[in-house]
């Protein structure tokens, strides 16, 4: 796009985005949230980035194919649901460990995992679809 | 601080607290494997001359896993696991009994074939498209489906595999393959809709999507609910996804048009699952008004099987023609299904079972002959018989069995059949069956004799491959001697389908499998 303004603003406007995506994210274990929500907020970040300074930008950006990302998250799903073997509970129960680190105690869970890999799912799938679709309108 | 407002409510009220036994994980595992399999080979999606041997080494777990599971069910009844520990029917219930095993297990093996086919006829284009991993995902979903026991839980099985399967069948994206892709998208789209509507009516009748709950107060609400009414909707949603008539058109206009070994895997799978689900819904969940609605449902059987036979009849195009005996068999199921009893759910399961090996198969040999003819067409495929007698061998014992002629897989699920309808005095059933039997035969005949038996004319028969890849051999192989071995020695197979039958029409072993404790 040839806006000078837009191009100047959308690095930070992306960055602002994704950040707030993750903590989106996080928060969605109790409160509204989650991964899925925030997995759209990150592929609308990335699509303003795609708008504003082009598709091959985004993509070298974010470094994997977008396919490798949903992929990656739906592994990292299956996994999430398969941890529950090592403690004789059925598929997919939810598991805490609360480790401490810098003396703070961090929970982390199979949950948060899960929610993970549909966070990455979702950034991955639908910025596939948003990208290319960019693509072509560029042609 | 009250009792009541503690955060640590006794969790035993609403959690699964006993251990899970390793065993009643294969419960999950099918599915859980495929996705994660899946997952990998979409990461490396770069590494595409990994794929073929990571999905077959794959779809070879799944068989074993798949064997493990029939085996814990034969031996100890059937096996429940429910998701997150939450006890059911609030919990999602993987509920597996003998006919979900079996079906799971035929539709891996059937799948490990189609792997195997796809090293010979899915090129690196394919590769790149992502065949491998869309093969994954649509088995993660065919698992899903035999294995769930919670009715919203299929649904969403249904969906994965949809969705894989819009994947395959565009695979390449010819011309051809997206007219097919939207006849095919379109009817199923429509199907699942009806069902999701369905579901969520049963839903508001019931309270409860789990599938032993369902069961066990079906009886209680016959007077309320509108059962009739969900089960019609059922029948047609899942006779829509089964390609049954007057709803069967999408199948033959679409199953031609994508790459051999998909449209292989469709016909051995997907109809199958349909018809799985519409046994499952009608003969455990509803069977006071399959009994009501079974004149319907046998009507819709005679003309799903005449309209299949008489429609091959009328093909120039090999596998249009099998797409036309897949509809053929899926109205001999849907005939089982409509007379019930053990004999009629039983011809019914292992019609279907019968079904997945050898339709895959045939689309195996329609493949195979289309590369030594170069062609699809039955005008322009002549001599195959001169040239490759063990081919054609092949084929012609897939002709036999796919006509019900001993001594292979289709003759003894027919005879169950033949005899369930003339046992209930049904004989125009029974002749709908045999009629059909005479007319595939005359169909398999009439595409043997022209592609196989004529001499090629001089020009015509234009050889393309003069030899036939063992990647594509072997899994036909396979699959015809499973057809005759069946055939041949039908006696363990046959109980354990007996046994099946008999536990769909009694389920309370699956019952107590879900509620060990009775009433919640």
């Amino acid at each position: 796009m040839k806006s000078v303004i837009f191009r100047a603003v959308a690095p930070f406007l992306t960055s602002l985005m994704v950040l707030f995506s993750i903590f989106v994210l996080l928060r969605g274990h109790n409160e509204p949230g989650g991964g899925f929500i925030g997995g759209l907020i990150a592929v609308s970040a990335l699509a303003i980035y795609g708008i504003a300074c082009g598709v091959e930008t985004v993509r070298r950006a974010i470094y994997f194919h977008p396919m490798a990302i949903a992929g990656a998250g739906l592994f990292a799903a299956t996994v999430a649901g398969l941890i529950s073997i090592a403690a004789r509970v059925p598929f997919m129960t939810g598991l805490w460990i609360y480790p401490s680190v810098l003396g703070l105690e961090v929970p982390l869970s199979t949950v948060m995992l899960f929610d993970c890999g549909v966070y990455l799912v979702v950034v991955g799938a639908i910025s596939s679809i948003a990208l290319s679709l960019e693509e072509r309108g560029g042609e | 601080m009250a009792a009541s407002t503690s955060p640590h409510a006794d969790l035993s009220a609403a959690l699964v607290l006993e251990p899970a036994a390793s065993a009643d994980w294969l419960v999950i595992l099918p599915v859980a494997w495929c996705l994660a399999i899946g997952a990998l080979l979409v990461m490396l999606r770069r590494k595409i001359d990994w794929h073929p041997y990571i999905a077959v080494l794959g779809l070879a777990g799944l068989v074993l896993i798949d064997i493990l599971l029939l085996r814990h069910v034969l031996a100890s009844g059937p096996v429940t696991m429910v998701m997150g520990r939450w006890l059911p029917p609030f919990g999602i219930a993987f509920t597996v009994d003998l006919t979900g095993a079996l079906f799971a297990l035929t539709a891996s093996v059937v799948a490990l074939a189609g792997g195997i086919y796809s090293l010979a006829d899915i090129n690196d284009s394919g590769r790149r498209y992502g065949f491998y991993p869309f093969l994954m995902l649509l088995m993660a979903g065919v698992s899903g489906a035999f294995l769930t026991g919670d009715i919203f839980n299929l649904y969403v099985w249904f969906e994965v595999l949809l969705i894989s399967s819009f994947g395959l069948i565009v695979l390449g994206s010819e011309r051809e393959q997206i007219d097919g892709a939207v006849k095919y998208g379109f009817l199923n789209l429509v199907a699942t809709t009806l069902f999701l509507i369905t579901t969520g009516y049963l839903y508001a009748s019931f309270g409860t999507l789990n599938m032993a709950d369902i069961a066990r107060k079906a009886e209680g609400l016959a007077g309320t609910a509108p059962l009739m009414t969900l089960t019609a909707l059922f029948v047609l949603a899942f006779g829509m996804k089964a390609a049954a008539f007057p709803v069967n058109f999408w199948l033959p206009a679409s199953y031609h048009t994508p790459r051999v070994v998909v449209s292989a895997l469709f016909a051995g799978l997907l109809t199958k699952v349909g018809i799985y689900a519409l046994i499952r819904v009608t003969v455990m969940l509803l069977p006071l008004q399959r009994e009501e609605l079974s004149f319907v449902i046998a009507l819709a059987g005679a003309l799903t099987m005449l309209v299949g036979a008489f429609g091959a009849l009328a093909q120039s195009d090999f596998r249009r023609m099998l797409g036309y005996l897949v509809v053929s068999g899926i109205g001999s199921i849907l005939a089982g299904i409509a007379v019930g009893g053990p004999g009629g759910i039983g011809g019914a399961i292992f019609y279907a079972l019968h079904s997945m090996l050898v339709m895959t198969a045939l689309y195996f040999a329609s493949g195979v002959a289309a590369k030594l003819g170069g062609s699809f067409s039955l005008s322009s495929l002549a001599g195959l018989y001169r040239r490759h007698a063990g081919f054609a061998a092949l084929t012609l014992m897939l002709a036999f069995a796919v006509s019900g002629l001993p001594p292979f897989s289709g003759f003894w699920p027919k005879v169950m059949l033949v005899k369930a309808a003339l046992d209930i005095g049904a004989w125009w059933l029974a002749a709908a069956l045999l009629f059909t039997g005479f007319l595939t035969t005359v169909v398999t005949g009439r595409f043997f004799l022209l592609a196989y038996w004529r001499d090629a004319a001089a020009g015509e028969g234009t050889t393309v491959s003069a030899t036939i890849s063992p990647a594509a051999l072997l899994p036909l192989t396979v699959l015809v001697i499973l057809a005759l071995a069946i055939g041949l020695y039908p006696e363990p197979l046959l109980s354990t389908i007996q046994s099946a039958a008999a536990s769909l029409a009694e389920p309370s072993a699956y019952l107590n499998s879900v509620f060990p404790g009775g009433a919640p």
